[in-house]
């Protein structure tokens, strides 16, 4: 195995993997901040309760978080040195902000929000929550911005040529607010803050479920519930102004992502199928002009297909369709959840309906599921390209790493995250199983029992 | 003034806050087995509880700020200490994991796996890190393009290993220091012995790295030479360091940390100035091979930019930084909140 490939999947592996918290962490910071807004509002313990129980779990993917992001600082120069000197001018200063700007907040304020709270005053503490949220969200902005350097890049010129080239920054703003940073910002974050929104609905459906901690579970519940159907149509909205741009900068990623091949008015939209390279055509379900009537708002407009651009240039068309697709499915699914449960919670029947608390605890695995895949999308469907049009995949990775290396990293990190992720599943269980307003003097004791 | 050699001077601060912050952490986690009890345990590493996150962000700055000021060094310098870095970061995840979860559960073996991680993740951070600035003193073979030609185990030569076992030293001592600074009562007795076994350690391995680097790294030593002040840093330094124990003894323990904090900053001001303008050294035609500030730096408008992120952000981080180590100053208690 080359090292470009095995450079490649140990870079995917260890982003999808930080992936898993950073979701967690910024939906939760969300969620976070609405319960004890609301406890300093109406200064009810049971919202105290509520806020303490979710800042420790906060706080252990937060940890999490840290742990594997410090990785991927390092993993732009470890296995992509040419990449990171064609981009470093202009990727440094968003990574810069990034650092200055929210990492601080975060974990600076993370201290105070966890141990503080005998230490300073309600609104004080209220305070530092806010600042970890924001800071959470800074770090998804300004990442989110880099990144969509990568996908459609703006305000910059090339200065050098062949391995010397370098893009470099003209014009600041422009290059801060590329094409696609805006839309591809909000629709990271909503995915993330439905992520918060369904950890909060799961739990509380257990905990319904299992007759437990029934007053708890059912102020989370609504809570989860109403911020949850906000969300579902918010992240409808901006997939949809996130489509747009895509087929606008990166005709060929929306062609990948719908399986279309050749350009033809009336662009039809599979609802569930599967794109056949041997034939160049998607079998399945098809809705004749919808993806033209999606992208362009007219059912005769051609859309661009894979026709126009040489196979080489072709990201991995069975891939990016699937992984679009399932993103798609697990945004039905939320949906659905969030109707059902929406539906039964009014009608104070919820507690008893056992199969929809089933599906409702399931439904934290849906946001779990479309974030990934739809960062799958994104990245896949930029290939070949590590920089859109600029910069191959192939000519990114660093000259002096070699495969045994890259394998026996790669390696090391998949035994780590492989026995990390199942202590945290571990301890992320043992602490809904625990509850809310329980006393660390009863849990030990509690613990020293078993 | 040129914006690279201001960027220099900003990538270095934020390695000075990095040594100096984590530094102690560092050193909390590599006495930690030292202590015995549970208890004793949970008091050291709450000592550090609440700021230890924050000032592990540090190395993300010293890393972030490297790639965008000067991307070419950043690319180079990953990819040549490519596997230093992986054990580097191994023993942060490990270090962070252990914290995190050592608490979580009481049973005896569950706390002192963890702990055992949380001191051998520390010691391997230390370490690393001695060795990768040893050999940004040494030089690495580099061609003329920048491309690494050397190997894993060329790391490690007597004078790296040096500078690894001087990290070591440091970090425990810096850490010894800021304990007995937070902790009261039966503990406190043993924090202060470690002070001052450890000061006098760290003195020794320092004398010996000086009097190595003066006879092996003679051009660490010409670019001192000429210029008199740069002998004052170290004398500075060292009697800063030598300071520790008496105020130890006077039991000023805020004075003998402020003093731990002050002689690292300066030792590592040294080290800034002594490898200036190179970032990273070729061991083969340095002259022309090394790659300096100059030669690998980005375009002035993102260094403007840069520095204006860091001007605006740093005062902030600073500011509210200093409230919340002023917020949890004072000796350590353990409440339902803590690790």
């Amino acid at each position: 195995m080359d090292v470009v490939f095995l450079s490649r999947i140990q870079f995917g592996f260890n982003i999808a993997f930080h992936y898993l918290f950073p979701p967690l962490s910024i939906g939760l910071s969300l969620m976070i901040v609405i319960m004890e807004g609301m406890y300093v509002v109406t200064k009810k313990e049971a919202y105290k309760t509520m806020t303490r129980f979710w800042v420790n779990i906060f706080a252990l993917s937060f940890a999490m978080g840290v742990a594997t992001g410090i990785v991927q600082v390092f993993a732009f120069g470890n296995n992509w040195g040419r990449y990171s000197k064609f981009v470093g001018d202009v990727f440094g200063s968003a990574l810069a902000a990034e650092g200055i700007f929210a990492f601080f907040l975060e974990a600076g304020f993370l201290g105070l929000m966890l141990f503080g709270w005998d230490k300073v005053s309600k609104g004080i503490h209220y305070l530092s929550t806010i600042l970890v949220a924001l800071g959470a969200h800074f770090s998804a902005i300004w990442i989110c911005i880099a990144n969509s350097w990568m996908q459609t890049p703006a305000g910059f010129k090339i200065l050098g040529e062949g391995k010397e080239a370098r893009a470099v920054v003209t014009h600041f703003w422009e290059m801060i607010f590329n094409p696609s940073s805006v839309v591809r910002v909000t629709h990271v974050l909503i995915g993330c803050w439905l992520t918060g929104v369904f950890i909060v609905i799961s739990v509380a459906a257990y905990y319904m479920l299992r007759k437990r901690h029934q007053e708890f579970a059912r102020v989370t519940m609504k809570l989860g519930l109403i911020v949850g159907a906000i969300m579902v149509i918010l992240q409808l909205l901006s997939a949809d102004a996130s489509a747009q741009v895509v087929a606008k900068h990166q005709p060929e990623k929306l062609a990948a992502m719908e399986g279309v091949f050749v350009t033809k008015p009336h662009t039809p939209m599979a609802v569930v199928g599967y794109p056949d390279m041997e034939t160049k055509e998607v079998k399945g379900l098809e809705i004749p002009s919808l993806l033209s009537w999606f992208v362009y708002r007219n059912p005769a407009t051609a859309v661009t297909g894979l026709d126009k651009f040489h196979p080489s240039d072709w990201p991995n068309v069975p891939l990016v369709f699937a992984s679009y697709h399932i993103m798609i499915y697990c945004w039905g699914l939320m949906v659905l959840a969030v109707i059902l449960g929406a539906f039964f919670y009014w009608r104070k029947q919820l507690p008893m309906m056992k199969t929809v608390l089933v599906f409702l605890m399931s439904s934290v695995l849906f946001p779990y599921i479309a974030n990934q895949v739809g960062w799958y999308t994104a990245e896949f469907g930029r290939q070949p390209w590590i920089v859109y049009h600029l910069l191959r995949t192939s000519q990114g990775v660093s000259h002096s790493i070699n495969a045994a290396q890259v394998l026996g990293s790669l390696i090391m990190f998949a035994v780590i995250y492989a026995f990390v992720l199942a202590l945290f599943i571990f301890l992320l269980n043992w602490k809904i199983q625990a509850g809310p307003g329980h006393k660390e003097q009863a849990m030990d004791e509690y613990q020293l029992k078993v | 003034m040129d914006l690279k050699i201001i960027w220099f001077g900003v990538i270095c601060a934020a390695a000075v806050a990095y040594v100096v912050l984590d530094g102690f952490d560092l050193g909390v986690g590599m006495l930690h087995l030292f202590a015995r009890k549970d208890e004793e345990r949970r008091l050291m590493l709450n000592a550090i509880g609440p700021v230890w996150d924050g000032n592990e962000v540090w190395i993300i700055v010293v890393g972030g700020a490297l790639l965008a000021g000067f991307p070419a060094a950043y690319a180079t310098l990953c990819s040549a200490f490519y596997t230093p870095i992986m054990i580097f970061l191994a023993g942060i995840i490990f270090r962070a994991v252990a914290i995190e979860f050592r608490s979580k559960l009481v049973y005896p073996k569950w706390r002192s796996t963890w702990d055992v991680v949380f001191s051998v993740g520390s010691f391997l951070i230390a370490f690393v890190l001695g060795v990768l600035l040893g050999n940004l003193v040494q030089g690495i073979p580099l061609t003329p393009e920048g491309v690494f030609v050397g190997s894993f185990w060329g790391f490690f030569t007597p004078y790296t290993i040096l500078t690894g076992l001087t990290a070591i030293s440091l970090f425990i001592m810096h850490g010894a220091i800021y304990l007995n600074m937070k902790i009261e009562g039966p503990l406190h007795e043993k924090t202060r012995q470690w002070s001052v076994i450890s000061t006098v350690c760290f003195i020794i391995a320092y004398i010996v790295l000086t009097m190595a680097t003066i006879m092996h790294m003679k051009h660490m030593v010409a670019r001192v030479d000429g210029k008199g002040h740069l002998y004052w840093i170290g004398i500075v330094a060292m009697l800063c360091i030598a300071m520790i124990p008496h105020l130890l003894r006077k039991k000023d323990d805020g004075w003998a940390f402020l003093s731990s904090c002050f002689s690292i900053t300066l030792l590592f001001v040294l080290f800034g100035l002594g490898i200036y303008p190179e970032l990273i050294r070729s061991s083969i035609s340095p002259e022309i091979n090394s790659i300096t500030i100059f030669n690998s730096a980005s375009s002035e408008l993102t260094l403007k930019v840069l520095l204006i992120i860091a001007g605006i952000g740093v005062p902030l981080v600073l500011a509210y930084g200093f409230w919340i180590y002023r917020i949890f100053r004072g000796k350590v208690k353990l409440d339902h909140s803590s690790y």
